[in-house]
């Protein structure tokens, strides 16, 4: 059986599906999309179940003859690293598509989107050809454009439009780079173990050269300081599920890519060490403390995810087992703690219509359950032990010790002031006295309770147990290690 | 030989070689009497000239393709036809097949679109039909008079029909815009050929060719036997230099009888030999200047593009669809043959080279950049098909750049121009007819008059979204597909000039993501004018606006038979 293709296209024929549905069953609508996407998550679990998890190899290939003359074929396969990031992918779209119900402008059109949205970024991960690859990262834009450009806030157009700019700009360089890689290579194939044979005979410096190109199209994604522009204005525009696809996961598919590339090109990434570890600790710093001067909670949470992809970023440049494995965990948890956000910003922005964090106060005692969630999630963001952010940070500046030393210190200025803002954000929102505009809010119930549970109760169990879901990528990480050393 | 002889040769090479594969071309002349003369007759006047237009259209595609299906084109063997005027080839076969079937749907679009009506179609169809015939014969030049001949054949009837909307002004002035432009130019190309031709003695394209290669030679050992006795009678030499300078030009044409009476007959001999070849080249080098003029006009690359957004605005959309598709791509061959014949010399190879490269990159580059700014939707796309051309002139500076040093990425590349030109062919056509039948829908041809389409025409809508967002090159539409293969080519040539063009490229399609984008956010998510009534399109309209960017997701996701389609037509190319 097929069994990646299966993921992968179920929801794109979900959203077929949804095309020939009458606009006015809005119900319907959603229940297809709700049923394609579990069918797939159903599925991703059956795969996790069936993985050889003691293996860093690649499994469950499929592999299709596409189009031969250019050498491009439809191959799929997964390994630690794939697998974890389809989990996420699948479980994140079930959470954002509840998080969509309450949607009523143009459900049609926003739920088939969506689907197209989650086929292309689990493509992503799963292919093991660069055309297939690249097809599937600009697949991506379009869905993104179309769902931040027409439900999203005030300035969804600059924000849309700045998002779709930046993210091809830098693709364009990557796209440049695969070619590079097909023409510098003796066989015409752009499969990438086939690839990764070839690239013996390539020069440092057409590595390294090979490699900027790559890293322009992943840093714009991940994202990396100074490309990070679009991110905090798409963010804040775009509708609260899209947020949390967006960061969730679409951002993954940088990081994702800096490790293909990577494998691809060993010399190109060992020249790109130290940039990367510096851009690393950029961002870490930089994108803390643009969180701090935030009031916006989505502002807050945009600004962070730069902080914490910047220990995506160590993880990467430390070139340990202990820094690979912290940064695909990283991928995972921050996957999880920031849709948590979003999605528990939007439940409270639904009924208070505003985000502000100086507006609110005392809620703990109007919403308690809520305020227990999002002061978990605001903790586990903020790498409280116990809770999943610390496993992979932890994880991160271990393995970046190992390698660059005492330099990883600086990376202590940006968990610092992490855990003032979101300290501060706890304090300003569920204590002090109640506000009386607030005693209209609902307290968190129903299906978007269950969303939240689901969320928070992973954050503990990866923080408390972490050992499963770092057998996960442990042994890939292992792998990846012995390629490149 | 006798003339007898030379009769018959003359005879059977018409007869035998040439008209047999000149078929289509012939059932496009007998269509275009016929549908002059058809009003002679009574009872004429009430056959509708569209059904004369497809039929001879039809007749002529079928003539055209391959008898063994499409694949067979590599078993045909490559001739000169009419004595080496045209060159029958495999691209030849292929640009024939790809403009006539553009053609058909023309001239089905001019119907849908109602452009053609009954009073006027037959000249209508009939100036369709004669620029086509012209643009064939672009295709085919092996002759600097046939590229001449082409050139003007595809363009006078474009002329008339760039004004064929009578009584509008902007129509007349685009015409009248397009005819003094075109006809500067093509005067301008007259003489370049002609000076071309004065110096190497022919226009026949292949033995130019070789007399290049022969005056190179010349040159060479000139100037290897002028360098001694140069430096001996270097004081005497320059005495004569201005007596020398002024008489040169008589001297020139009868150098060789007329040996020199004044006292040193060897030195000066040589003289006027290395003079000459000093001059040839520069003479050669304008000549093929001038003869570029021509072919940029036809292909609106910069700086002779100013008649293309007037123009563009000025004629209806379904001309405008004519002019980007099937004239662009004829001239794009012409400018491929002209280069790799030519080009196939090394010294005119990096000149060429390097000409067509910087009007690459200037024709890209401004294309990209003017779109941004235009709010009436034919003048951005005159703006993005200016662009366009640019990209396809990239596959043509690699294509000469490979010419003679690797065939097989030649042909790459050459097959990737083909492959953009032909996924071009439907995402213009694609867009055109889109704007007109809006035009005939909601009487406007302004961007901000479409906003909110998505609502009331979403089938038609969605066409337009995905041919905008192949032009841009995003996967994984066809577009993607003839902008990769184009990078491919110009990696292969490789070198730090092509690299440099990659790079343009890389940026340009950036940058026209920008206005690309606006057009589909307009049509997608700006909010429906109030006033707007409903917008009624019909049945036929739609489907053939969907028929026709149809390829442009196919040939996105499985564009190997057209690759392959494309790849054979290179096949006789040295």
């Amino acid at each position: 059986m097929p069994i990646l293709s299966l993921i992968i296209w179920i929801p794109l024929l979900g959203a077929a599906v949804i095309l020939f549905v009458p606009k006015e069953w809005t119900r319907l609508i959603q229940l297809i999309a709700l049923v394609c996407s579990s069918i797939s998550f159903a599925l991703a679990c059956y795969l996790l179940t069936m993985f050889d998890l003691s293996s860093g190899a690649l499994q469950f290939a499929e592999n299709v003859q596409w189009v031969p003359e250019m050498g491009m074929t439809y191959s799929l396969a997964i390994d630690g690293l794939s697998l974890s990031m389809i989990l996420l992918t699948t479980l994140i779209t079930i959470a954002c598509l509840f998080a969509s119900l309450s949607q009523t402008d143009r459900v049609k059109a926003y739920f088939a989107w969506f689907m197209l949205l989650e086929t292309a970024v689990l493509g992503v991960f799963a292919a093991q050809d660069w055309f297939l690859f690249y097809m599937f990262w600009e697949i991506t834009l379009v869905p993104m454009f179309f769902l931040i450009g027409i439900w999203g806030g005030a300035r969804k157009g600059p924000a849309s439009l700045s998002f779709f700019l930046y993210t091809l700009g830098g693709s364009i360089f990557m796209l440049l780079g695969i070619i590079a890689a097909y023409v510098n290579s003796p066989t015409q194939s752009f499969d990438m173990s086939v690839l990764v044979q070839n690239n013996a005979g390539w020069s440092a410096e057409l590595q390294a050269l090979i490699f900027f190109g790559f890293f322009l199209g992943m840093a714009v994604k991940i994202p990396a300081f100074p490309l990070h522009g679009w991110l905090p204005l798409a963010h804040v525009e775009a509708p609260v599920p899209v947020s949390m696809f967006l960061s969730a996961i679409l951002l993954k598919m940088g990081a994702y890519g800096l490790f293909r590339a990577g494998i691809l090109l060993p010399l190109g990434l060992e020249w790109f060490l130290p940039i990367l570890f510096a851009l690393g600790l950029i961002n870490i710093v930089y994108g803390a403390l643009m969180a701090w001067r935030q009031d916006d909670l989505k502002g807050m949470v945009a600004y962070s995810s730069i902080s914490h992809m910047g220990f995506v970023l160590l993880g990467v440049a430390a070139m340990t087992v202990a820094g690979f494995t912290g940064a695909i965990m990283q991928m995972v948890t921050h996957g999880i703690i920031t849709a948590a956000l979003f999605f528990l910003i939007g439940v409270l922005y639904e009924q208070a219509k505003t985000r502000n964090i100086s507006d609110f106060g005392g809620l703990s005692r109007q919403i308690p359950r809520y305020g227990v969630m999002m002061s978990i999630a605001l903790l586990a963001s903020m790498g409280l032990p116990g809770l999943a952010g610390f496993i992979s940070e932890f994880h991160v500046i271990l393995g970046a010790f190992e390698h660059w030393g005492l330099y990883v210190a600086i990376a202590s200025v940006g968990i610092l002031v992490t855990a003032a803002y979101s300290l501060r954000t706890i304090g300003f929102m569920f204590t002090g006295a109640l506000d009386t505009r607030w005693n209209h809010l609902q307290d968190i119930r129903g299906s978007q309770m269950l969303v939240g549970l689901v969320l928070v109760f992973l954050m503990v169990a990866i923080g408390v147990f972490p050992s499963p879901a770092l057998n996960i990528v442990n042994s890939t990480a292992t792998q990846m290690i012995e390629v490149l050393k | 030989m006798n003339f007898q002889s030379l009769v018959d040769l003359l005879v059977t090479d018409t007869l035998e070689t040439s008209l047999p594969r000149f078929r289509p071309e012939l059932l496009l002349c007998a269509s275009m009497v016929l549908m002059l003369l058809v009003r002679i007759v009574r009872g004429g006047e009430k056959v509708p000239s569209f059904l004369l237009a497809i039929l001879g259209s039809m007749a002529a595609l079928w003539s055209a393709l391959p008898g063994g299906g499409m694949s067979s084109w590599a078993e045909l063997e490559p001739c000169q036809l009419f004595t080496g005027m045209l060159v029958y080839d495999t691209l030849y076969a292929y640009t024939r097949v790809f403009l006539l079937t553009f053609l058909v749907l023309f001239v089905i679009l001019s119907r849908l679109t109602g452009i053609a009506d009954r009073d006027e179609g037959q000249d209508y169809y009939t100036l369709v039909f004669g620029a086509t015939l012209g643009m064939c014969l672009m295709a085919s030049a092996n002759h600097l008079i046939v590229v001449f001949l082409g050139i003007e054949m595809a363009s006078v009837p474009s002329y008339v029909l760039a004004g064929i909307i009578r009584g509008r002004r902007r129509s007349s002035e685009a015409s009248l815009k397009y005819a003094i432009y075109g006809a500067g130019t093509a005067g301008v190309m007259l003489y370049g050929i002609s000076l071309l031709a004065g110096v190497l003695g022919t226009a026949h394209l292949p033995t130019m060719a070789q007399r290049l290669g022969a005056q190179r030679l010349a040159a060479l050992e000139i100037s290897s036997v002028v360098e001694e006795p140069a430096q001996i009678t270097e004081v005497k030499v320059e005495a004569e230099e201005e007596q020398t300078a002024a008489k040169t030009e008589d001297s020139d044409a009868d150098d060789s009888g007329h040996p020199g009476t004044q006292g040193h007959p060897g030195a000066r001999g040589h003289e006027v030999a290395a003079s000459k070849a000093k001059l040839t080249p520069m003479v050669l080098a304008l000549g093929g200047l001038m003869l570029g003029v021509g072919l940029a006009f036809k292909l609106s690359a910069v700086p002779f593009h100013f008649w293309c957004p007037d123009v563009f605005e000025g004629a209806s959309a379904e001309v405008d669809a004519f002019l980007s598709v099937a004239s662009k791509t004829a001239a794009m061959v012409l400018l491929l043959r002209i280069g790799l014949g030519l080009g196939i010399q090394p010294e005119a190879n990096s000149f060429m080279v390097l000409l067509v490269g910087m009007a690459a990159v200037a024709t890209c580059t401004f294309g990209n950049l003017a779109a941004y700014g235009q709010t009436n939707i034919k003048r951005m796309l005159a703006y993005s098909t200016i662009a366009h051309a640019g990209y396809m002139m990239m596959a043509v500076a690699a294509a000469i750049a490979l010419v003679g040093k690797d065939p097989a990425q030649m042909r790459v590349a050459v097959q990737s121009l083909l492959l953009y030109a032909s996924i071009y062919f439907f995402m213009n056509l694609g867009a055109f007819s889109f704007v007109a039948f809006m035009r005939n829908a909601l009487g406007s041809e302004e961007i901000k008059d479409y906003a909110g389409l998505i609502r009331s025409c979403p089938w038609m809508t969605v066409a337009m979204v995905a041919i905008l967002f192949s032009l841009v090159g995003l996967p994984p539409l066809a577009g993607f597909i003839g902008k990769f293969r184009i990078f491919q080519a110009l990696f292969e040539a490789g070198g730090p000039w092509m690299m440099f063009l990659l790079v343009v490229a890389g940026l340009n399609t950036a940058i026209s993501l920008v206005y690309y984008l606006r057009v589909a956010k307009t049509l997608c998510m700006d909010p429906e004018p109030e006033n707007r009534g409903p917008v009624s399109l019909g049945f036929l309209p739609m489907a053939y606006t969907l028929l026709v960017s149809f390829p442009v997701l196919l040939f996105g996701i499985l564009p190997d038979w057209l690759a392959d389609w494309a790849y054979q037509a290179t096949a006789h190319l040295f």
